[in-house]
């Protein structure tokens, strides 16, 4: 064992991701260089990664979600860009990780129309909207399982 | 302000909402940012040290297999943390190997046991499904603000 010298002690990073007709990776990623002001910027196929304090980071976040309010998306990331940990140009070959995000990112046409549809409510429209249930896959009859398993 | 646990924990468009609604949200990126860049000693290939079995004790026995105890150790901390929960039933995304499945077990049965206030709901499969999905968060997280102010 060796001692672990951590890099960049006390920032954040978060993922911005865009899914939009309107707004490409390369948009957000041009715009966040704009506004970086020396904060790491990191383009990526989906938008870019930000690393840099929470204040700086916040104020960038704000920026680019002006861009296209409903369809950009942010979420924390643990590890910093380019960590040797997780990084491709270390490990070689395909990077660990990303299913959830192209799972989730699978349903941002919905949540847009949905964070878009909600903008404009009242509150008592969204109290109706709200108490609508999502449906809920029913479980599996028993007596069709034992029909399977005895097939 | 108040900080919303979010499972599945890396869930993007939980933590993307729970932000966007003026909230903090909890989710494994926080604990896994304070882990690496805690200094100690390196334990390759990845971030995990022979001391996280251990500090995951306070939330699984010893009899648990050692990789729940080493990921309750991420989430432990976050939970004890979290004054409300969001919950994604049966999220296909957190689908994983045994000691994932037993953790996300034990992670939603400590959030239900856990008197906070909890939303429980499935992911949509439509629009109109996302305008039910957004509009009961917003309106959860809501109502966790005017709690805090109360």
């Amino acid at each position: 064992m060796k001692p672990y010298i951590p890099e960049y002690v006390g920032t954040v990073t978060k993922y911005v991701f865009v899914d939009s007709p309107d707004t490409t990776p390369q948009d957000i990623a041009t715009a966040a260089y704009e506004v970086a002001q020396g904060v790491m910027i990191k383009e990526t196929c989906f938008g870019c990664q930000i690393t840099g304090t929470p204040e700086d980071v916040g104020r960038i976040v704000d920026h680019l979600r002006k861009l296209d309010p409903y369809r950009i998306f942010v979420k924390d990331r643990g590890f910093p860009p380019g960590d040797a940990r997780r990084c491709r140009a270390d490990l070689g070959g395909a990077r660990p990780g990303y299913l959830g995000h192209e799972f989730e990112m699978k349903m941002a046409p919905y949540i847009s129309f949905g964070l878009e549809a909600v903008d404009k409510m009242t509150a008592e429209e969204l109290e109706i909207a709200a108490g609508e249930q999502l449906p809920v896959e029913e479980p599996l009859d028993a007596d069709i399982l034992e029909q399977l398993m005895e097939e | 302000m108040a900080k919303v646990f979010i499972y599945p924990a890396t869930s993007l468009m939980l933590s993307d909402l729970v932000a966007r609604y003026g909230h903090t949200p909890l989710g494994s990126a926080v604990s896994i940012r304070e882990h690496i860049q805690t200094p100690g000693f390196d334990s390759p290939p990845l971030q995990m040290t022979s001391e996280d079995p251990q500090k995951g004790l306070k939330w699984a026995a010893v009899e648990v297999p050692s990789g729940i105890r080493g990921r309750m150790s991420l989430y432990g901390p976050l939970v004890e943390e979290a004054e409300a929960a969001i919950i994604i039933d049966e999220p296909e995304l957190s689908f994983g190997c045994m000691g994932c499945a037993r953790t996300n077990e034990l992670l939603c049965f400590m959030l239900r046991e856990k008197d906070i206030p909890r939303l429980e709901l499935r992911y949509p499969a439509s629009r109109e499904e996302g305008v039910t999905f957004v509009a009961q968060i917003k309106k959860f997280l809501d109502d966790l603000k005017k709690e805090d102010t109360a």
